[in-house]
């Protein structure tokens, strides 16, 4: 308990990543919600590469981690101009009233 | 060893708590600080356990850049009023014991998996292909290994960025209609007559400003 080991670390991750995932299904807020969740679930992915990283002293689990948080800042960027052209279009972005696909 | 285990607790009960408040709470802009403080504790554990260059650019790049413009949009849209029609409709939430159960089996699972190191722990030693070398520092040893066997990806990911920022710049580009700008040449070409015109005012009548 009190010696921190990987196997902290690794649920510590499972944590986060589960509580994005529960982000999005239980989600009926706004859509930005759900970029945060994803975010989360990114952050949970980086821990798990960190914590192998220095546990299995390997330093490629940090350099894939610097190329995680490139993709996660593009995504951030690329989702919220696609959510701004939305709201800008329909006047909404509540995640029930949005239903342009028919999905 | 137990100063460390200590503050791994702190640090990563303030990110759980963070998380779980990021997806609960009512109001967008607290789920964005709510996100900004997961971003900091877990920049602290990653500092903590030995990765500072990592923890440092997890610091820059999530709570200086992404959580900024997440705050940006958030404020631009008007949130309040999404949150008082929330409010107002609670029906339909047959939803949430399916997404309990599917996020408590991905919960299991991961925790099966990070179990099963536990138990083989001769997987550890076999995979070190890079060691991390600990005279040198943690930036020294990403930068060595970074800009070497990792070049090609590297500049791949400068280009994703740069994907990103083009097309971002060119969805929320727009021309828009009906917008007063400002014109030098109807400025400097108005003349008097057009602009003034002088009304003979009677007594007790006023002056019919839409005639």
């Amino acid at each position: 308990m009190l010696d921190i080991g990987l196997g902290h670390y690794l649920t510590l991750g499972a944590i986060i990543f589960t509580i994005g995932i529960i982000g999005i299904f239980l989600n009926r807020k706004n859509i930005i919600v759900i970029l945060m969740s994803i975010e989360l679930i990114l952050l949970a992915v980086n821990i798990n590469l960190v914590s192998f990283s220095i546990y299995l002293n390997d330093i490629t689990g940090q350099i894939f981690t610097l190329f995680i948080l490139t993709v996660a800042a593009a995504e951030a960027a690329i989702g919220l101009a696609i959510i701004v052209i939305y709201y800008r279009n329909s006047g909404t972005i509540r995640v029930q009233e949005i239903n342009k696909l028919k999905g | 060893m137990i100063i460390h285990s200590i503050f791994f607790y702190i640090f990563s009960i303030i990110a759980v708590f963070s998380a779980i408040m990021v997806t609960v709470s009512r109001n967008t802009v607290h789920s964005v600080f709510f996100l900004i403080l997961d971003f900091i504790s877990i920049s602290c554990l990653f500092i903590m356990i030995g990765a500072e260059f990592i923890g440092m650019i997890m610091l820059i790049v999530y709570v200086g850049a992404v959580a900024v413009l997440f705050l940006f949009v958030v404020m631009m849209f008007n949130v309040s009023q999404q949150n008082n029609e929330q409010l107002r409709e609670k029906k339909n939430l047959n939803h949430i014991p399916i997404g309990l159960l599917i996020s408590t089996v991905i919960f299991f699972e991961l925790i099966i998996v990070a179990g099963g190191w536990k138990y083989k722990p001769e997987l550890l030693k076999s995979f070190s292909s890079i060691g991390i070398d600990s005279n040198t520092t943690n930036t020294h040893e990403i930068g060595n290994v970074l800009y070497t066997d990792y070049i090609h990806v590297f500049q791949l990911s400068g280009m994703i960025l740069l994907v990103a920022m083009i097309g971002a710049i060119v969805l929320t580009f727009r021309k828009r209609e009906g917008i007063k700008r400002q014109s030098y040449f109807k400025q400097i070409s108005r003349e008097r007559n057009e602009a003034v015109e002088l009304v003979d005012v009677e007594k007790n009548k006023g002056v019919n400003v839409d005639a």
